[in-house]
């Protein structure tokens, strides 16, 4: 089910100059139960020039606690990342359809950039079901590299760095993690050329594969039909309602 | 207190519907609000065939409101009503379906398809979409235009229909005056305004139609003031939207000359926003000592 909860800022974790993870708290609610890959829609407050809400990915939730991982791209998410201890955000939650669970076999998550925020919660997630989980995330530079730690407390991680400031030297799609044998599921959430980088080596070595998609989206609830991604079965669909997580096989990238 | 209005021959319970395209079928916002309480739903524009609509990106956001590009992408009447009616029909709010079209033909086919339905309230004839390149809004923007799909769609149509209007015209009052000698029970005004946007880092167009519709606060006191004179140029009812973001909002529009009004993209913003209209009118017109919605229509003072 559906809300729309006000949540305040229990702490505001600064990740360098780019990044902030939002620690909030519901006010007066109760958690609804959230799936890995679900995302909000967040409310910006005191903002001038913005009018939207904001539709962020879950990093991470439970019972008591919503975590929200945001890189500063414009007036909205720039409102958003300072958002101080105490601020009292609007958020509407959960949203969309996330990633699969019932995965069988080895499983590579790969992220990019802020695109790493879902794939902790799935990671974990997964991690519970007796999964074999491993992480491989890219990043620019390693200051981009984002809850490292986390990550490899729940599992083995690779990183890939542009620069080679951490781990592996070059874009993650030229990691050597993504030609080993023994991957039978991919999940991937990033910026749009490595997503379909990544989804062209998995259709060439018959790997399934799951994408975030972050279309440009007003309601979030699948009635203004403006993140609409064109797919192999149905035509136009909208991102926030059958996504935001596809498998490849759906999508009409080439 | 009494918050009906009427619309021609047909009550609401109240003056607040949501607007078509930003509710879906209703069921989207189930889940938010209690869709009973609503005055009606207009439910998203309907075409004789399915139609995909326009390529991706078909929205911008801007400085209070946001500019779309959808082209009426729905899956066609035949699917409303084996798919979508069964499941909205038992709502106790009036269902509005909004009929559009690329040719006169296809208006009244989809009103032909629509006859025997029981639970629709009504009809509103959309000759004022900015987003599709045949119909739409060339019906809209002259008075010949106007007179022909809504003189059609009257024989197709015994029940209540609402003419929905573009802003994009010259003189709106004509147009209504156009769709009233025409048979129209009620026009509706105003839809979205002809906008751009330009990405000017990537120096290309923000939509991949280039134009769209703009919508929003932004566009509130135009609207207004288009309700204002339309509804001192027509005898029929006017019903109010553009901008619509609470009920101070909705009972500007109401005063400006409006029987109902129509919440349209606030719904994006807050899901509850159209039951807390609702709500707003009723103290409204207590803190006021009105005795029922209707003594708020055209009521503006002018000293």
């Amino acid at each position: 089910m559906k809300k729309v909860m006000d949540f305040v800022v229990k702490e505001n974790v600064r990740h360098g100059s780019q990044y902030a993870l939002l620690r909030l708290s519901p006010v007066r609610s109760t958690m609804p139960p959230v799936a890995p890959g679900q995302f909000v829609q967040v409310e910006v407050p005191h903002s001038r020039t913005t009018f939207l809400r904001r539709p962020i990915s879950i990093n991470y939730a439970d019972q008591r606690e919503l975590w929200l991982l945001i890189r500063r791209a414009g007036a909205g998410t720039n409102a958003l990342c300072d958002a101080e201890e105490g601020t009292v955000l609007n958020i509407v939650l959960p949203l969309g359809h996330g990633f699969s669970l019932d995965v069988k076999g080895h499983v590579l998550l790969v992220g990019g950039g802020v695109g790493i925020a879902p794939l902790l919660m799935l990671g974990k997630r997964l991690v519970t079901r007796g999964i074999d989980v491993k992480f491989l995330l890219g990043a620019r530079t390693s200051t981009d590299v984002l809850q490292l730690d986390l990550f490899r407390q729940t599992g083995d991680t690779r990183v890939a760095t542009e620069d080679g400031s951490l781990g592996h030297h070059g874009l993650v799609t030229t990691h050597p993690l993504l030609q080993q044998a023994d991957i039978d599921h991919i999940a991937c959430c990033g910026p749009m050329p490595m997503m379909k980088a990544v989804a062209a080596i998995a259709r060439e070595r018959g790997i399934n594969c799951e994408v975030s998609l972050e279309n440009r989206m007003a309601c979030g609830v699948g009635a203004c039909l403006c993140c609409v991604e064109d797919t192999v079965e149905h035509g136009n669909v909208c991102t926030c309602t059958e996504g935001p997580v596809f498998n490849i096989n759906q999508l009409k990238w080439t | 207190m009494d918050l009906s209005v009427n619309i021609g021959k047909l009550r609401l319970q109240n003056p607040v519907m949501t607007a078509s395209g930003t509710f879906g079928y209703g069921e989207e916002f189930a889940d938010f609000i209690d869709l009973n309480r609503l005055g009606g739903i207009v439910v998203k524009g309907t075409t004789l065939a399915p139609r995909q609509g326009n390529p991706y990106p078909r929205m911008a956001e801007t400085p209070s409101g946001m500019l779309n590009a959808v082209g009426l992408q729905n899956k066609g009447v035949d699917y409303f009503v084996n798919n979508i009616y069964p499941r909205i029909k038992h709502l106790d709010t009036a269902i509005v379906v909004n009929v559009s079209g690329a040719s006169i033909e296809d208006y009244v086919g989809v009103c032909e398809h629509l006859q025997g339905l029981d639970c629709i309230a009504a009809i509103e004839v959309n000759i004022s979409c900015p987003n599709v390149k045949q119909g739409g809004m060339s019906f809209g923007t002259t008075c010949q235009g106007a007179e022909s799909v809504v003189s059609a769609v009257r024989k197709a149509w015994p029940g209540t229909m609402i003419v929905k209007l573009t802003p994009n015209v010259t003189d709106i009052t004509e147009i209504a005056r156009a769709a009233e000698g025409a048979g129209a029970d009620a026009v509706s005004l105003t839809n979205t305004f002809l906008g751009m946007a330009i990405d000017v880092e990537r120096r290309r167009p923000i939509l991949s139609t280039i134009t769209g519709g703009l919508s929003g606060p932004c566009i509130r006191p135009i609207a207004v003031r288009m309700v204002w004179q339309v509804s001192h140029a027509v005898k029929i009812p006017v019903i109010g939207l553009g901008g619509i973001m609470n009920g101070r909002d909705a009972v500007e529009f109401m005063l400006a000359g409006a029987t109902a009004v129509q919440v349209g993209t606030a719904n994006f913003i807050d899901p509850q926003v159209s039951v807390k209209i609702v709500d707003y009118i009723t103290e409204y017109l207590q803190r006021h000592h009105l005795p029922n919605a209707r003594a708020l229509i055209g009521a503006m003072q002018v000293d």
